[in-house]
């Protein structure tokens, strides 16, 4: 017979958590952006 | 939300989730607990992309590394290294990116994204600190070796190792999920090249141009940074769903609710007109990428336009900028509207507009509409980025996720190819025909061809068939990756 599964103690996922993941990916890759449309802005001068 | 807590193993037992002894990398240590937020994973992937995608920024290196003995870009000296030495740098790399993607499929399937993740780490960095030994000791093998060869193999295991958790945590909206990470890749080379000027900037000196100590810079900077992917990423519990969820609502003929497993799905049609979709994708936007800066100067020259109207280098970095960005956009736009659309009638999209705006750019360009030129260009490269973000989700439609990193893996061998092919065409195409404008007309018309053979391709993709199908359905991702 198969042994039964522990309980599992629930994973909370902090707002915190998550606004920290989306700021450390989402600053570099707005400032990349940024820098790239700085440089396209000048096909228009 | 309907979620267990244990993973069905081969023997038919159960293993609780969390109660591995195994190290923190196990597969069975990732995978979520009741209560994780998927939208932690996105990010936990685009720690990863925007890292790799630094690979398509390696350009900003090829003057300094053609001067690093004379220090002067005008007149190399005799032992400096030619830019065809130093380009077969990026396209090893590229190379390496699609056949590890193929090789490590299956074991990333088995051990799971967080070990991949970190095996990806180690390689992609790795490749900047050997690569940087290479330019200190002024060793091209060494060069190669390192940031072509180890960091190859980091950029293909990283660009794989999101992509069929991403898919299992959004089976709702696959499209997106991979639209978003895919999406970073583009957006790797946007970071990486002004950062890449600053350090350089920052590391020269009289004597030394500072790009042996840039790679040191960038190789801990993107170590540090992924980590954020490693340590972050979970993989959904076997048989968890997103609230509300039903697997095929839209009843397509072409979403299967079965699996096929990496081996088999090779010795599918479908496969290999995936191979040639994306092959003819791939090198479809290379025609524009490869030549866009000269393109446009030549095209738009003072010559034609008028003295003092015409294209100047500046304003065609600007053109090859803004490209970049709709490639970025179109990553996310595409993949995401064929969760609404489909993904074979967005391919029959992608093709059959691109064929159209291939052959209209010599006329474009004949009668000097420079507005409807670059916006044309601008339209290929986002379906350029869309072909390459929605595979994933195409790939997971027809083979199912039990092994879609694996399958997407083999897959990726077309771009190493394209990678490869695409220039040389493009350079041959250039060197055949006649100087200035009329040169790019045949490359606009050869691309042109290349889609309708990518959009004949694409319509031929029928469901596979179900003797494909993996033959134990109940096994554990882990298990079958064995």
């Amino acid at each position: 017979m198969n042994p039964q599964p522990a309980p599992v103690a629930p994973e909370s996922s902090s707002t915190g958590a998550l606004v920290f993941s989306w700021l450390f990916v989402g600053i570099p890759l707005v400032w990349g952006v940024s820098q790239t449309f700085l440089k396209a802005l000048t096909l228009f001068k | 939300m309907p979620e267990t807590s244990s993973v069905l193993d081969r023997s038919g037992t159960t293993t609780p989730v969390g109660t591995s002894t195994g190290s923190l990398l196990d597969r069975s240590r990732t995978i979520a607990r009741p209560g994780f937020n998927r939208w932690l994973i996105p990010p936990a992937a685009l720690a990863i992309h925007l890292a790799i995608g630094q690979a398509y920024s390696f350009s900003v290196f090829k003057l300094p590394l053609v001067s690093l003995i004379s220090h002067n870009e005008k007149s190399p000296a005799a032992s400096d290294w030619t830019a065809t030495q130093v380009g077969w740098i990026f396209s090893i790399a590229i190379v390496l990116l699609g056949l590890s993607a193929a090789v490590f499929g299956k074991w990333l399937e088995r051990v799971g994204p967080r070990k991949a993740m970190l095996a990806s780490a180690l390689c992609f960095a790795g490749g900047f600190f050997i690569g940087s030994l290479g330019v200190h000791l002024h060793s091209l093998p060494l060069l190669y070796f390192g940031y072509g060869f180890v960091g190859g193999i980091g950029l293909g295991i990283g660009y794989i190792s999101p992509v069929s958790t991403l898919i299992k945590w959004f089976p709702d909206r696959p499209g997106v999920a991979t639209g978003m990470a895919i999406m970073g890749f583009g957006g790797g080379a946007m970071i990486a090249s002004p950062l890449e000027l600053l350090l350089m900037n920052h590391f020269k000196s009289p004597t030394d141009n500072g790009v042996a100590a840039t790679f040191i810079a960038l190789g801990v900077i993107y170590f540090i940074f992924m980590q954020l992917g490693v340590w972050t990423i979970r993989v959904p519990a076997e048989g968890w769903k997103p609230a509300g969820y039903v697997p095929n609502a839209q009843h397509s003929a072409l979403i299967t609710n079965n699996n096929v497993l990496a081996d088999d799905a090779i010795k599918t049609p479908q496969f290999w007109l995936l191979w040639v979709v994306l092959l003819c994708n791939v090198t479809a936007g290379i025609g524009i990428l490869e030549t866009a800066s000269p393109m446009i100067q030549s095209i738009f020259s003072d010559k034609v336009m008028g003295a003092g109207r015409g294209i100047t280098a500046a304003a065609a970095g600007g053109f090859v900028g803004l490209l970049s960005l709709f490639n970025l956009l179109g990553r996310f736009f595409w993949s995401s509207f064929s969760d609404k659309l489909g993904r074979k009638p967005i391919y029959i999209l992608y093709f059959g507009l691109g064929v159209l705006l291939y052959a209209l750019l010599p006329t474009l360009g004949h009668n000097l509409s420079l507005g409807l030129f670059v916006g044309a260009c601008c339209i290929i490269l986002s379906m350029y980025g869309g072909g390459f973000a929605t595979m994933p989700a195409f790939l997971s439609d027809l083979f199912g996720k039990k092994q879609v990193g694996a399958i997407h893996g083999r897959v990726l061998t077309a771009w190493s190819t394209a990678g490869v092919l695409g220039p040389l065409l493009v350079n041959y195409l250039e060197d055949k025909a006649k100087e200035g404008a009329a040169a790019y007309q045949t490359v606009f018309y050869t691309m042109a061809g290349l889609l309708v053979i990518g959009f004949l391709a694409d319509l031929a993709i029928t469901a596979v068939n179900a003797r494909y199908n993996d033959p134990h359905p109940e096994l554990s991702v882990a298990d079958a990756g064995h």
